[in-house]
């Protein structure tokens, strides 16, 4: 390696290094935040890393009904959305998978024109609104039922289970419902986690159907009320807080809200990163 | 004639018989599978062909208590409004401005990373950066916005306390209107890059090494292999992925649009969906925004349809 190429070399490191510690470093930055005290920063003006650690923002936030509410309601809508959103995705791609069912293609294309065209925003809302879902947290699962895009990830899938498996399966005298739950659903089970993360992720990242759909504050999903205390629109008020001597920073009271909402993805993180790179190249180019 | 006319028809009718009752067989034998289809095809009927139909509001002067049917018609006036307002301009502009720089800009950084990557031998440290350039994928607009607060608020942000630390004035990142553009797409950048290197990496781990051992072996240096080896072995991958792209020119981002723009930068960050969104549903202008989005949606639709025409070109289609 010539001179030249080694100090590309080093470049190539230092860069990629600085573009991880700006993934990084905003997380960290708030984490400090919403652990320092009001007093502190008044004392000390900026404070990269905090020399007393406070939990006051976190119990402020934590003893709220506000929060707690919320977490329920995201937790339930990516619970109880992602179980009915895999069940629902399979039984549509399990049969689009057999290359010999009539009317198969038709079926499809039906599927594959809703990623194309919509609607728009005006008429789901309002045919959201005619069946009574709104201010329901049906409202936020029913409308995103089947992703036509995860579905063809997922029948790209069943399309690569080898057909000899099932065709014994058959000789055998096992039902269509019997072959699908005991032998594609075993099989399928890298497919089913990535599919799973795709939708669990995108309701709990979720805000603007809550936004449209719900208002009822008690019925607020994380992110909405995270949204709210950001844009100042909301504030904690904890009266069942004992009086504390540090008042505490409205910044801190956001960034520690920041950091309970992003906790759960850092949570799954490693799954996250394992299954969803498998994803993406499923779905990328062709499906 | 008669005759002939007469067993026409006879073999006909037994031709719709047999064919009626290969149906029913085809029905019969498939018959799970076909229940199996039941609640999907349901869904996508009614949450997104029965909207489809709800474009009519387009074409009428809509009002809540008259309902979709009875509310008036009124032609084309919803976008002959739109079309000569003072905001179409600005909303069009905005939202073709802020993709073409998403275009200029965060198009390409997904494409350099992987190419550094690429050429990192160390596999853990390979590892480390690709782990840590996905995570912002994950993490919602709503956060990412906690966390551009967190440095840039006016008051206590991390930037402006360095700036009045220094004596130099606080500048409002987050509602000065010449910022936001900048913002959206350096954020833009900041979420999709790590992930958007994924699908090229995939494609840089499929060029045939043999032809590096070849341009070694003729004493290519790296940037002549970069410029003839690598870069025409992803380039496939590239082109698709700008035509994916530039389908959706019209498709900002809706999320980060919404959670960044504000009353006071709206002037240079209101796009067609914010637009929509507003006026449609809380000025509940119901007939002028279902207008506004059926026209984004059908010129969506035909750069979908065209892209899909120019990808066949380059041997692999979008579906």
């Amino acid at each position: 390696m010539s001179a030249a190429e080694r100090l590309v070399y080093t470049g190539i490191y230092l860069v990629l290094i600085s573009i991880a510690v700006v993934c990084v470093f905003p997380f960290l930055y708030a984490l400090s935040v919403s652990f320092t005290s009001a007093s502190e920063v008044t004392r000390r003006g900026i404070v990269l890393i905090p020399e007393h650690i406070t939990l006051s923002a976190y119990y402020e936030i934590l003893g709220s009904s506000l929060i707690s509410n919320a977490y329920k309601v995201s937790l339930f809508v990516t619970v109880a959305g992602t179980f009915l959103n895999i069940f629902f995705t399979m039984i549509t791609a399990y049969p689009l998978a057999r290359k010999a069912l009539p009317g198969r293609q038709v079926i499809l294309l039906y599927i594959i024109f809703t990623m194309m065209f919509s609607g728009g925003m005006i008429p789901h809302y309002l045919l959201v609104k005619e069946l009574g879902l709104l201010d329901s947290v049906w409202a936020l699962i029913v409308p995103g039922l089947i992703s036509a895009f995860n579905l063809i990830i997922m029948k790209g899938f069943f399309e690569q289970l080898p057909e000899a498996i099932d065709e014994s399966a058959r000789i055998d005298g096992a039902g269509e419902v019997r072959i699908l739950m005991s032998i594609v659903l075993p099989l399928s089970m890298p497919i089913i986690a990535t599919v799973g993360l795709f939708y669990a992720v995108g309701h709990w990242n979720s805000f603007f159907d809550a936004i449209l759909y719900i208002q009822d504050a008690n019925k607020y999903p994380v992110q909405l009320v995270l949204r709210n205390i950001l844009l100042g629109a909301t504030a904690i008020n904890n009266e069942n807080l004992p009086e504390v001597n540090d008042a505490v920073n409205p910044i801190s009271i956001q960034m520690a809200t920041v950091m309970v909402t992003t906790l759960p993805i850092l949570f799954v993180y490693p799954f996250l990163q394992k299954h969803f790179t498998k994803g993406v190249l499923l779905g990328s180019i062709k499906g | 004639m008669n005759t002939t006319t007469l067993r026409q028809s006879r073999k006909s009718s037994t031709l719709i018989q047999t064919s009626l009752y290969r149906l029913i067989r085809v029905l019969k034998k498939n018959l799970p599978l076909y229940l199996f289809l039941v609640p999907g095809i349901i869904y996508f009927t009614l949450f997104k062909y029965v909207p489809m139909s709800g474009i009519v509001i387009a074409f009428k002067q809509f009002n809540l208590i008259d309902g979709i049917w009875n509310s008036p018609w009124v032609g084309f006036g919803n976008f002959i409004r739109f079309f000569e307002g003072v905001y179409f301009w600005q909303i069009m502009g905005n939202t073709l401005v802020i993709s073409f720089y998403k275009l200029i800009f965060a198009f390409p950084a997904p494409i350099i990373l992987a190419l550094m990557l690429n050429e990192v031998r160390i596999a853990w440290f390979k590892r480390m950066i690709q782990t840590v350039t996905y995570l912002p994928h994950f993490i919602s607009w709503v956060i990412i916005y906690g966390l551009l607060i967190v440095f840039m608020a006016p008051g206590d942000g991390l930037i402006n306390g360095i700036l009045k630390e220094w004596d130099l004035p606080a500048i409002s990142f987050l509602t000065e209107p010449s910022m936001i553009r900048t913002l959206l797409v350096t954020t833009d950048i900041w979420q999709s890059a790590g992930w958007g290197a994924i699908i090229y990496l995939a494609a840089l781990a499929g060029v045939d090494p043999s032809l590096y051992e070849a341009a070694v072996v003729d004493g290519a240096s790296k940037w002549r292999q970069l410029w003839h080896i690598t870069l025409p072995g992803i380039r496939t991958v590239i082109m698709l992925m700008l035509i994916l792209r530039l389908s959706h020119i019209l498709d900002v981002g809706f999320d980060q649009v919404f959670m960044m723009s504000n009353a006071l930068n709206r002037e240079n960050s209101d796009i067609i969906d914010t637009w929509v969104y507003r006026v449609g549903l809380q000025e509940l202008q119901f007939g002028i925004a279902t207008a506004v989005g059926m026209f984004k949606s059908i010129i969506g639709f035909a750069l979908v349809l065209g892209a899909n025409q120019l990808a066949k070109r380059f041997d692999g289609q979008i579906w």
